[in-house]
């Protein structure tokens, strides 16, 4: 289990980073890598080059504005799910956060990086989409801003391209009256999810986010729904699947009990 | 890369300085080489145990900056730029045990032994950041760590027992 070799890069400016990606079709970002070193471990993933992010500055900025929160790549989950600002502008955040892996993994793994390894078993991809967030990504062409629901394509499969990186992430604020809320089952507490969601509701408007049901971050609308009918709506826009960890039977009961549980919380929330 | 670094086996060689337990050590390791790895074959601090290498068990725990991080989740040429401490650098400067491994002795806390490290630099940073943690924070401290003898109960215990070691040795000093 260990990594093929790569050739190492280790940049002090952006410029650099994105230039010797520029060069370099399959070369891969490393910031936190607590998706990617396992990937490279068991050798599902094999890139020539890693272009290592951690040396350079600027990268881990935690902004946050009345508009949202604007989270650099070098911003790790431990840092954002202890801001009190980000707490306050954007609660469903720290909410999800608190569920991504574990402490120890939280220390290193960074929120961007989790975004774009796009992995629909996590929790921040999800969030984004929910709250209708961005990435920002830069490459020797400029930057440009990607939609979230523009952003996730598969299972680890992104519309970044390899010669970008992604320089920060933004969650928009959460509107005045609205309330969120986050819940997931796992088999330990911190591990993958079997099933999970969050909800966001606002008025008489109420929106779920899956988590592990779909290859993509699905979210289902479910304004006007019934509370006993819930998950049985939101499971008319999912299709879960059988695997090691469950069957597709038992996740189905989990999005519906889940369903219901989440957004009586953030409805609660509301108030 | 650096004019030193040179190849061996056809793979880059990187000669790097890490700092682990305030002692700075150069290595010269490929990009691929795992900070477990470093630590134990390079460095020769066997301390920490690698186990599923995937971050899955935790066993592998040390702290970067006074963190709690998995070593086999970071290259270890990705690691020049923080203080490493590991499971040897856990001790009193007096050479005595510190609150969490006396509490673990006390205890029971260690078994078989095989993930005691990652458990030791886990609850010591835990316990830096929460000293009086309530039953439930004590469980969910270790949450990250697996114990192949599922020993759990008397780690927990442990947990406990070090924060009251760790509150005694405050009052006594004070």
């Amino acid at each position: 289990m260990k990594p093929a070799p790569f050739a190492y890069h280790r940049p002090t400016t952006l410029g650099d980073a994105l230039e010797v990606l520029s060069g370099n079709a399959d070369a891969k970002v490393l910031a936190g890598g607590q998706s990617l070193v396992p990937l490279l471990s068991m050798r599902l993933a094999g890139p020539s080059a890693l272009v290592d992010i951690n040396a350079i500055p600027g990268l881990d900025t935690i902004e946050v504005t009345e508009a949202g929160v604007r989270i650099g790549a070098l911003a790790r989950h431990a840092d954002v799910l202890a801001h009190e600002g980000v707490r306050r502008v954007q609660p469903l955040l720290p909410e999800a956060l608190s569920y991504v892996a574990h402490a120890t993994i939280r220390n290193r793994g960074t929120t961007v990086g989790s975004i774009v390894h796009a992995d629909a078993a996590a929790e921040m991809p999800s969030v984004l989409v929910l709250l209708g967030g961005s990435v920002e990504a830069a490459s020797t062409g400029g930057t440009r801003t990607i939609a979230a629901e523009d952003l996730f394509l598969g299972p680890l499969e992104s519309t970044l391209r390899p010669e970008e990186i992604a320089t920060s992430a933004f969650f928009p604020a959460l509107p005045a009256g609205a309330g969120v809320a986050f819940d997931e089952i796992a088999r330990r507490q911190g591990d993958y999810a079997l099933v999970g969601l969050g909800a966001v509701v606002d008025g008489d408007s109420v929106r779920a986010s899956y988590v592990s049901v779909s290859d993509v971050p699905t979210v289902v609308d479910l304004s006007g729904v019934p509370d006993d009918r819930l998950g049985e709506v939101a499971l008319e826009h999912l299709d879960p699947v059988d695997d090691i960890h469950a069957t597709a039977a038992y996740r189905a009961q989990l999005v519906r009990v889940l369903t219901k549980r989440v957004v009586t919380k953030a409805r609660e929330a509301a108030r | 890369m650096s004019a030193q670094d040179t190849v061996r086996h056809g793979e880059q060689l990187h000669l790097i300085r890490l700092r682990v337990n305030g002692i700075g050590h150069d290595v010269e390791v490929p990009a691929r080489r795992l900070l477990s790895d470093a630590l134990r074959h390079d460095l020769g601090l066997t301390g920490t145990h690698v186990g599923c290498e995937h971050g899955v068990c935790g066993a592998c725990t040390v702290l970067m900056d006074g963190k709690p991080v998995r070593a086999c989740l970071i290259f270890a040429v990705s690691a020049v730029d923080a203080e490493i401490t590991t499971v040897e650098g856990l001790t009193e400067p007096d050479g005595s045990l510190s609150p969490v491994q006396q509490a673990f002795s006390e205890c029971h806390g260690l078994q078989c032994g095989f993930c005691t490290p990652g458990f030791l630099t886990t609850i010591t940073a835990g316990l830096n950041e929460n000293p009086c943690p309530t039953h439930e924070e004590a469980r969910e401290m270790i949450a990250g760590n697996l114990c192949r003898c599922t020993g759990y109960q008397n780690i927990v215990k442990s947990v406990e027992r070090a924060a009251e070691i760790t509150q005694a040795k405050e009052a006594e000093s004070a």
